[in-house]
């Protein structure tokens, strides 16, 4: 799941000089304000992580109230919008508190994974040598795992637990980011203008600040973007098989699991929180290919 | 035209012999490295490996008994090595929950996730080729939007949760396929006909949407880029019909596509283990949920040995064969 073919966007009307001469970062914002699938995209999340912040202010009933009476209620039936769950507890509350855990786990591992694989893949391409090879052999060992298994198998051992699904995930991405932190600083290091900078007095680290994180940040950034939506979907996988968070918390992977048990009952109902998974792991992907055309250099 | 075998054709296969030497020598540590992790998950784990089977009031001299019958007494460098030794001939110890040896068991179960992980591939791997390649040779058309749009919905999908959407629409609505199992009434035993190959058939839907997203991406992007290739226009400029060009694309396209097939077999492989709780299939995934929350930590390990070894084979062989096509890997 991590690879993932990078589709080249059509070719598009050449960005008008006066855009061009106010620098890249111009160029980036002309080029995603002119993208109507990132855009929506882009606005949709932003829906579902701000619903999740404010879900206190939002969910029209206590997402942990039971109701022995009314379980299992079919859609748009009063008083629930969206029906309720096994247990009588309103849907459509749990669905917005649900975001709260479900972005957590599936946002900070890539977070987590960003500083700790950018900085492993950064130091190593950098110093190269012994360095290198220690720490890329390493990654390479925990590459050699397909994610699933990994966070799986990391999480089995560790145990039930928002904590240990973070810490599974986190070792799960921690060796994809570092490999292409690697590659990226590799090739920065290489080119002429960092041998300029070394020829004129420039410290390692001034060089490593300025010139290799500058240039290397980028594609490690876009990077990760794409890696969201795989953890998103891991994460909550990982609560679907009772592995992440524990019930009575609204989480969507766990809705789905305690729901599956009613989907002769009220399918629809059953099948809401992995829409609600389906969506916002979609519309980080396409958010992250949005964003990967628009700071691409080349085109 | 005959084959020449002069100076440069000895020196182009050396060079090849040494690659693949090297390659399969590289894979010596990376193997080495992932039974140290396979091994050390189990001392990740909090609390006594023995917790699972020792009641909380049983006798100390049992427990210390126990102990050192299951070898856990030992410096966890000896215990690794002995592990390593058994594992290695075939050994994989004994399940704490049922008593029995777990390599039989996993065995058994990597025979049945292999089965719907295969047909899953062939599945993905035939849309996933034919989806991309529509789309790139269509590059920018609605036909195009369609294929990527397709794409990107199946690389998005949490599979467990489209496995739940086709339990409820083919067994729930229209029953006409089953939700669980691998055989009728239960049973475990396979053979080729409708009766066990429809249990198959929502496992391996749900199974090939990832495989099918991610083909499908990474050959709509090769085959736009090798069409856009002085090469191509050249083969057009002399007159060469689209159906004879193909075969030129397919080649150039085929290393980076191989690549990826062969990552997403393993992910299959390893992956299924979401797909197969839904379905109750009695696969590695089936083994090791019921390793997890038994805490079988044996169970556990020698089912994540033998998942992540395959996995480890399958990138050597993958990248073996891909040098074999591709002969711009091996000058480099």
């Amino acid at each position: 799941m991590a690879e993932v073919g990078v589709i080249a966007v059509k070719p598009e009307a050449p960005a008008p000089a006066a855009i061009l001469s106010q620098g890249y970062w111009a160029l980036v914002r002309y080029r995603l304000l002119r993208d109507r699938t990132t855009l929506v995209c882009g606005a949709i999340l932003l829906v579902i992580i701000l619903a999740a912040i404010f879900a206190p202010y939002l969910a029209p009933a206590d997402p942990y109230k039971t109701s022995m009476l009314r379980r299992l209620q079919p859609v748009f039936k009063a008083p629930y919008l969206i029906g309720s769950d096994e247990l009588g507890r309103d849907m459509l509350s749990r669905l917005i508190y649900g975001g709260r855990l479900s972005l957590v786990m599936g946002i900070t591992p890539v977070l987590n994974a960003l500083i700790i694989g950018g900085a492993l893949g950064i130091v190593a391409g950098y110093l190269g040598g012994a360095v290198n090879m220690a720490i890329m052999r390493l990654v390479d060992v925990l590459y050699a795992f397909p994610s699933i298994l990994l966070a799986i198998a990391i999480a089995g051992a560790l145990g039930t637990g928002l904590t240990n699904s973070i810490v599974a995930l986190t070792i799960v991405f921690v060796p994809q980011v570092a490999r292409v932190a690697e590659t990226v600083t590799t090739q920065v290091r290489g080119l002429d203008y960092v041998d300029a900078a070394r020829a004129s007095g420039a410290s390692t680290w001034a060089i490593l600040r300025v010139h290799v994180l500058g240039n290397v940040l980028g594609p490690i950034f876009v990077y990760a973007t794409g890696l969201i939506s795989v953890s998103i979907i891991l994460a909550s996988g990982l609560s679907f098989i009772g592995l992440g968070v524990k019930p009575p918390e609204p989480e969507w992977g766990l809705m789905l699991n305690t729901l599956r048990q009613s989907i002769f009952v009220n399918p629809t109902v059953a099948a809401l929180p992995g829409a609600m998974i389906f969506m916002t792991s979609m519309a980080f992907n396409l958010m992250s290919d949005g964003l990967r055309a628009a700071m691409d250099v080349k085109a | 035209m005959p084959q020449r075998v002069d100076g440069t054709a000895l020196a182009c296969l050396s060079v090849m012999l040494s690659y693949l030497l090297r390659r399969v020598l590289y894979a010596v540590p990376i193997t080495l490295g992932v039974t140290v992790i396979v091994f050390l998950l189990v001392h990740l784990a909090p609390g006594d490996p023995l917790s699972a089977i020792v009641p909380a009031d049983a006798p100390a001299e049992v427990v210390a008994r126990l102990r050192i019958d299951y070898g856990y007494d030992r410096p966890l460098p000896v215990q690794y090595g002995l592990w390593l030794a058994r594992a290695v001939s075939g050994n994989l110890g004994t399940s704490v929950a049922t008593g029995q040896p777990v390599g039989p068991e996993v065995l058994r179960a990597v025979q049945n996730t292999a089965l719907i992980a295969m047909l899953a591939a062939v599945t993905g791997f035939t849309l996933g080729i034919l989806l991309g390649g529509i789309a790139g040779y269509n590059q920018g058309t609605l036909i195009d939007k369609l294929a990527t749009g397709i794409a990107i919905a199946f690389v998005s999908v949490p599979n467990y949760w489209l496995a739940l959407v086709l339990v409820i629409l083919f067994s729930v609505e229209l029953n006409v396929l089953p939700a669980m199992g691998m055989g009728p009434g239960g049973s475990e035993a396979w053979a080729w006909d409708w009766l066990h190959l429809r249990h198959v058939v929502l496992p391996v839907i749900a199974l090939s949407a990832i495989p099918t997203g991610i083909v499908t991406r990474t050959v709509r992007a090769a085959v736009a880029e090798v069409l856009h290739q002085d090469f191509i226009q050249a083969l057009a400029a002399k007159g060469l019909r689209a159906g004879r060009i193909l075969p030129h694309v397919a080649k150039n396209v085929a290393p980076t596509a191989l690549a990826v097939m062969g990552l997403q077999l393993g992910y299959l492989l390893g992956g299924s283990i979401l797909i197969e709780t839904v379905f109750s299939w009695p696969g590695t995934g089936f083994l090791l949920n019921s390793a997890i929350f038994r805490r079988d930590l044996p169970m556990l390990q020698g089912t994540i040995l033998v998942l992540s070894l395959f996995f480890v084979g399958l990138n050597l062989i993958v990248d073996l064969i891909q040098t074999a096509v591709d002969p711009r890997i091996r000058r480099s």
